[in-house]
């Protein structure tokens, strides 16, 4: 028998009985539906993940204070403020690093007109907008020169701007921070949040030395925060690692049963781990989803086994007339293929429909590739011929004297 | 090559020392045998009308089934058409089935989701033709055994009579050389009975296609011109129209009777 009168008489089969039809399809379309939707949902946040990721600048270290001891009592990170800009520099002289970048950080109080706004305030230097990865939206950054003497210079995060100056543009406009007067020089492009959820784009920029001096005041002179160092390349993270570590325990003066008072971090690892747990997180959705369709998939080879049953005599008789096994194995095997098809069909744009919905009200990235389609798609053929195959398997086993003698 | 192997040319059907053992539950230890048949030996011409008779249990339905190639003997041999079918595999057999034999059943065994026309084309589709194809040649059929008008009824929406008419048609849609008639007429009333069996008269007569029919009615079985009595799965009685009325049919049914 030709394939496409095995299809056509595979449809007339199903039609016949639309409603169990109709049911034995909901498990695959509720089933494809699931794992498309999680899987889009899945993407969807790894893809936010390795965006925030790019946002942070490459093979980047973070050298933080701290970790002293005084007395047996040991302090946490950054309760002590040990590094200097001296540090910075001497690390920035070093084979394995590219460039370094100082920071310190505070809250301060913005004021513009009627407008005030209390927010971080970073005191940085030119590199540090390299290195982290911003971009300019308008205007431009300060220079050395104005790390030098002191300017009272400052460039916008987008969201500090538009909290201070609203529609205006910020650019060359008098801003006073702590009371104190700062020409606006430059506006950055927005970033989003950072991996730990902050707002970034939340945020004024200063020249370093002007932060310490004017500002934050100093713990001691020249005293930093953390500081960023981008190593030359991803393959060098580790070498600048211990380079910077040798390096700052012979400026810090620590003997050798002294512990390090500052820890130097791997960011990029950092977000490695979180671009792993992200897609760790998307599979395991996915699976979860894929159980309803196995469980959708038990309901059809339920359903057919009961169809071989009732069409017992159907199957003799057509057996009497000259239908071979494979016939009849090929035209069940094609209903249970035909219910996966069509639910899988349904289930997939049930599933974007559903992504679409998600993305509009709960505000979150989602993405629909054609190789989720394409997976969701080869799970359900796969399911349809595994749990087809038994039922007409069965169907053809029969035998015609007693497939036609049942009642 | 043994004398077993050479196959008849002029017989259509030749059944040698055939023998049919039924193992009756199997998965006990002692599995019970029931011989069904016994050394049956036959042999059938082309054009021949041949009306096999027995009691229930007198094993003519099992012969009818191994004539059907429906199932396979426990022994013995059967060539059809020159080719031994015996022991061939269930796709060759249903190639057989379809091809060589056209099958007509008490209960007419028509395929109830389909009309009269698509019944009637279904074994061509299993041969591999296309569905318009299939179809005109169905139509055809159909307007020979006078059922031109009902071609898109469902066999439910026919009487008894029309629905054996579209299960003939159907036997003879690949026109086969053999038709086997299972108690064709018993689910029919006296008048409608007699129309069907003028009709397997005339294909046997006009076409020539060899007609095997079981029956317990005589005045059914005399459309026949030879006569095969079974008992206890032994051939009894083989002969001309004489013997029919030399040897009274009695059913099982009636002289079980207290």
């Amino acid at each position: 028998m030709k394939l496409l009168i095995i299809i056509s008489e595979a449809f007339r089969a199903l039609q016949l009985n639309r409603l169990r039809t109709g049911l034995t399809m909901l498990g695959m379309i509720i089933g494809v539906a699931a794992v498309v939707l999680m899987l889009s949902i899945g993407q969807g946040a790894q893809i936010n993940i390795s965006n925030t990721i790019a946002s942070m600048g490459s093979h980047l270290l973070i050298v933080v204070p701290g970790a002293t001891s005084s007395g047996g009592l040991r302090f946490g990170s950054g309760s002590v403020k040990t590094l200097t800009a001296g540090d910075a520099q001497a690390i920035a002289e070093l084979s394995s690093v590219e460039a370094t970048a100082p920071v310190v950080s505070g809250i301060a109080q913005f004021s513009y007109g009627a407008n005030n706004w209390s927010t971080t305030i970073t005191g940085v230097t030119p590199d540090y907008f390299s290195v982290s990865n911003w971009e300019v939206e308008s205007g431009s950054i300060f220079s050395e020169a104005d790390l030098r003497s002191n300017t009272r210079v400052a460039v916008l995060g987008k969201v500090a701007a538009e909290n201070l100056f609203g529609m205006e543009d910020p650019i060359g406009r008098i801003l006073r921070i702590a009371n104190r007067p700062f020409l606006v020089v430059s506006v950055l492009v927005a970033k989003g949040q950072s991996l730990s959820g902050r707002d970034q784009d939340d945020n004024v920029f200063i020249p370093l030395t002007t932060a310490q001096r004017q500002i934050l005041g100093n713990q001691f002179p020249g005293s930093i925060n953390y500081m960023l160092v981008q190593s030359t390349s991803a393959d060098m993270m580790e070498e600048a690692e211990a380079e910077i570590t040798r390096l700052l325990r012979q400026r810090h003066r620590l003997s050798d049963r002294m512990e390090n008072d500052f820890t130097v971090r791997n960011l990029t690892a950092l977000a490695v781990v979180a671009s792993t747990t992200a897609k760790i997180m998307a599979w395991v959705l996915g699976a979860i989803a894929s159980i309803s369709l196995l469980v959708g998939g038990i309901g059809i080879m339920n359903i057919m086994l009961v169809s071989v049953t009732e069409r017992t005599r159907e199957i003799g008789i057509r057996m009497a007339i000259g239908a071979s096994r494979r016939a009849i194995l090929t035209q069940f095997l094609l209903e249970a293929l035909m219910i996966c098809i069509l639910g899988g069909l349904t289930g997939v744009m049930l599933g974007i429909g559903g992504a679409w919905i998600v993305s509009q009200i709960a505000d979150m990235p989602v993405v629909i590739t054609l190789s989720m389609i394409g997976l969701a798609f080869t799970f359900v053929t796969m399911i349809g011929i595994f749990f087809g195959f038994y039922p007409a398997k069965r169907a053809a086993s029969l035998k015609p004297v007693e497939a036609l003698r049942y009642e | 090559m043994s004398g077993k192997d050479r196959t008849p040319t002029q017989t259509l059907i030749r059944v040698e020392d055939l023998c049919k053992v039924y193992q009756l539950g199997s998965h006990t230890n002692q599995p019970i045998r029931h011989q069904v048949l016994f050394d049956i030996n036959l042999e059938i011409y082309p054009a021949e009308f041949i009306a096999i008779m027995g009691q229930s249990g007198s094993g003519k339905s099992t012969l009818m089934n191994i004539l059907g190639c429906l199932d396979t003997p426990t022994s013995g041999n059967y060539w059809l058409a020159g080719r031994n079918v015996a022991y061939l595999s269930n796709d060759e057999l249903a190639h057989v089935r379809n091809r060589n034999i056209g099958f007509v059943f008490q209960g007419f065994n028509l395929l109830r989701r389909m009309t009269a026309l698509d019944n009637v084309a279904a074994p061509l589709l299993y041969a591999g033709m296309n569905r318009n194809e299939s179809r005109k040649r169905a139509l055809t059929l159909l307007q020979q055994t006078g059922l031109g008008q009902f071609t898109l009824h469902y066999p439910n929406q026919l009487s008894g009579g029309q629905q054996q008419r579209v299960a003939i048609s159907r036997a003879l849609v690949n026109q086969p050389q053999l038709i086997l008639a299972d108690e064709p007429t018993g689910n029919l009333d006296t008048q409608t009975s007699h129309e069907i069996m003028a009709l397997f008269k005339q294909l046997n007569s006009d076409q020539g296609i060899t007609i095997i029919l079981v029956t317990h009615e005589d005045d059914i079985a005399s459309y026949a011109n030879r006569f095969i009595r079974l008992k206890d799965g032994r051939i009894i009685q083989d002969g001309g129209k004489g013997t029919l009325l030399s040897i009274p049919f009695q059913d099982k049914r009636i002289t079980s009777q207290p």
